[in-house]
């Protein structure tokens, strides 16, 4: 029992960071129509982009804001005018297609330029547990909940509390009435582009820690967003953060229960499950779009 | 005119090196580029600094010891036909590769031809196929775990262990012996976990050996998912001893697992840390001529020249036909010759039997705790 306790809170943990990564999924696709093949990968880069800054002789917190804001420049605004704008004319698979390429290249990049070797990243939380319901809780894994939870609170608030937010939901949902009402559509895209960017390199932040920093640890993570955005259902930020909290948990489960060979079979059956049962996903609805 | 010269010149050089007698020739396959870069440099580069020695002595038998270098690129299919191309020249012993994959392929070949290959490979399976001219230069899985085996149940007084290995080749050998060791010992296995090559998360695996509360936790995977485990050990708290091999705490672990590894302790072959005299002046002259802190492969690179010379003494003959016959059973005592470095058996596969050390990680320091004696 108190072994389901602690593989439910470790199972939550890397949920939360699972939910930041789909809902930069869901928000790309929501707004301009793009799956991004690379959102793996650009959770991995953030944390090099970090470590580069230190050690050119930033501190750590100095080096997580400039990770933030690179991050913000290179995978939201070079991203979207360099590669997504030129490649959606052309529709949405050479775009997805384009976004694999990027996946390599940005991969090779940094084995090319930095190490093939991991490398070992600073946590933003201090090692330690507290006690919760008698058990021994670590203080990273409710860090990272804590962390997780606040970014999707501040999400959904802008979305739906603020003028900011309508406008980015008019956006999504019909950009020609959208645009007649006077609502900046393209500003409206390019600001859920950067907030992709901030999300990953948030992501980046907690999971790094965790997995350390290598080239290929963006494969595993890309792949576990990618599979809580479609569970959830790829058109509601809700279903990605729940997707995300199910896949983690999912996750953990079939490692301690199934087999660690099997572990990733597992949320690939629920996906293919929830693919023939329910295609629009657990909280998606069929044909509608919203962010 | 011109023939007479031609001969007095060939004359002379026949006296100058008849003097000497003809030189012995080594062959050297090793991974000197690509990933194994690292292993087969200190491995050459140990060689090298034996041969230079022995020959600045008057040689082996009187005769001057000579090498040739050829690059695996660490790649098994480059190794193989380099090695055919070194087996070709008839060299006395071949020494290499350093990579336990390209020693498979290669050790045929040598064995075909009927040379003795010195190698630097550890997989257990190696020296189990009946071959009759390989040898090893460090600890095979089925030396080395019968130590750990025994360390645990006797020192750290464990009655139940978690074992949690790696489900590949290396992984899977180590933990078969280790397993069947402890149980000849009479410590239980509580836990017997598999994990995935390149694995990113362990909070699972660590919450499996939290469940079963073990009193040691033995440890045995690559080197980069071994930090990984041993953060998330840390991150839930688990307190039992952990034990592992020359993979748990290593260098390269420490730092990337930081104050997570201090405390975990590893059974480890061979180490220039060494409280031992002999390896001491060892890793003085090595850092003397290359201007660096070899690593074990430098060791093995080393030891593996002082092999030959051993063997060929006592023989008393250079013969590389009974080579694998005289070394086989062979002991070499550090008394007779200091170049060995440590007392050392062979056994009839090729696998050896020496000391060993028992190395915690302190202060994100490797230090050597305790020696561990010869298993015979």
């Amino acid at each position: 029992m108190s072994n389901l306790f602690d593989l439910l809170v470790a199972g939550l943990a890397t949920g939360a960071i699972y939910a930041l990564v789909a809902l930069g999924f869901t928000l790309l696709w929501q707004t301009s129509q793009t799956i991004n093949f690379a959102q793996g990968e650009f959770v991995m880069l953030p944390a090099f982009l970090m470590l580069a800054a230190m050690h050119v002789g930033a501190p750590f917190w100095l080096a997580i804001i400039l990770g933030i804001l690179l991050s913000m420049i290179l995978l939201g605004l070079a991203f979207k005018l360099l590669l997504v704008d030129p490649m959606m004319r052309h529709g949405v698979l050479p775009l997805a297609i384009a976004t694999m390429a990027l996946a390599i290249g940005i991969k090779e990049a940094v084995k090319q330029f930095y190490s093939a070797e991991a490398s070992p990243f600073p946590s933003i939380v201090p090692t330690g547990e507290v006690s919760i319901l008698g058990h021994a809780v670590s203080l990273q894994s409710i860090g990272v909940l804590t962390v997780a939870i606040l970014a999707v609170l501040g999400l959904t608030t802008l979305l739906n509390r603020t003028s900011l937010g309508h406008q980015m939901q008019a956006a999504a949902q019909n950009p020609t009435v959208a645009r007649i009402i006077g609502v900046p559509v393209e500003r409206m895209i390019m600001l859920t582009f950067l907030i992709n960017a901030f999300l990953v390199a948030l992501a980046s932040l907690l999971i790094t820690p965790i997995y350390l920093a290598k080239f290929s640890s963006g494969e595993v993570l890309g792949q576990a967003a990618f599979i809580a955005a479609i569970v959830g259902g790829f058109n509601q930020v809700r279903g990605a953060i729940a997707g995300g909290l199910l896949i983690g948990v999912l996750d953990n489960l079939a490692a301690a229960y199934v087999s660690t060979q099997y572990r990733a079979a597992v949320p690939m059956l629920f996906l293919i499950a929830v693919i023939l049962f329910r295609p629009q996903g657990l909280l998606g609805r069929a044909e509608e779009r919203t962010v | 005119m011109k023939s007479t010269l031609v001969v007095g010149a060939l004359l002379t050089v026949m006296t100058a090196t008849g003097a000497f007698g003809q030189a012995i020739k080594l062959a050297n396959v090793a991974e000197l580029s690509g990933g194994g870069a690292t292993v087969g440099t200190n491995w050459k580069n140990g060689i090298d600094l034996a041969i230079e020695e022995i020959n600045a002595k008057g040689g082996v038998l009187g005769r001057k010891l000579e090498v040739s270098h050829a690059d695996s690129q660490s790649n098994p299919g480059v190794a193989r036909a380099q090695v055919q191309k070194a087996l070709d020249a008839e060299p006395y012993v071949l020494l290499g590769p350093g990579y336990s994959g390209s020693v498979k392929v290669t050790a045929p070949l040598a064995a075909e031809a009927g040379i003795a290959q010195i190698m630097g490979g550890e997989a257990a399976e190696l020296t189990q196929t009946g071959n009759k001219f390989l040898f090893r230069t460090s600890f095979g899985q089925q030396s080395s775990m019968p130590k750990v085996a025994k360390y645990i149940h006797d020192e750290m007084k464990a009655k139940t262990v978690a074992v949690v290995w790696v489900n590949n080749d290396f992984g899977r050998g180590g933990r078969d012996v280790v397993v069947k060791e402890l149980d000849r010992l009479g410590s239980k296995v509580v836990a017997d976990l598999s994990t995935e090559a390149g694995q990113a998360d362990f909070a699972a695996d660590v919450g499996k050996i939290k469940a079963a509360n073990p009193d040691a936790v033995f440890v045995y995977l690559n080197e980069e998912e071994s930090a990984r485990i041993l953060k998330e050990l840390k991150r839930q708290g688990v307190t039992a001893p952990l034990m592992g091999e020359t993979t748990l705490i290593g260098q390269k672990v420490i730092e990337l697992a930081g104050d997570a590894a201090n405390g975990a302790r590893g059974h480890v072959g061979l180490t220039t840390d060494a409280p031992v005299d002999l390896i001491k002046a060892f890793r003085e002259k090595f850092s003397k001529k290359y201007n660096y802190v070899p690593d074990h492969n430098g060791l093995k690179g080393y030891l593996a020249v002082y092999m030959v010379k051993a063997t060929t003494e006592k023989m008393g003959k250079v013969d590389s036909k009974k080579f694998a016959d005289t070394l086989h059973g062979l002991t070499i005592k550090a008394a007779d010759e200091p170049g060995i470095l440590m007392d050392v058996t062979f056994s009839d596969t090729g696998d050896i039997d020496r000391q060993s050390f028992l190395v915690e990680v302190v202060e994100g320091k490797q230090v050597v705790k305790q020696v561990l004696p010869k298993v015979k």
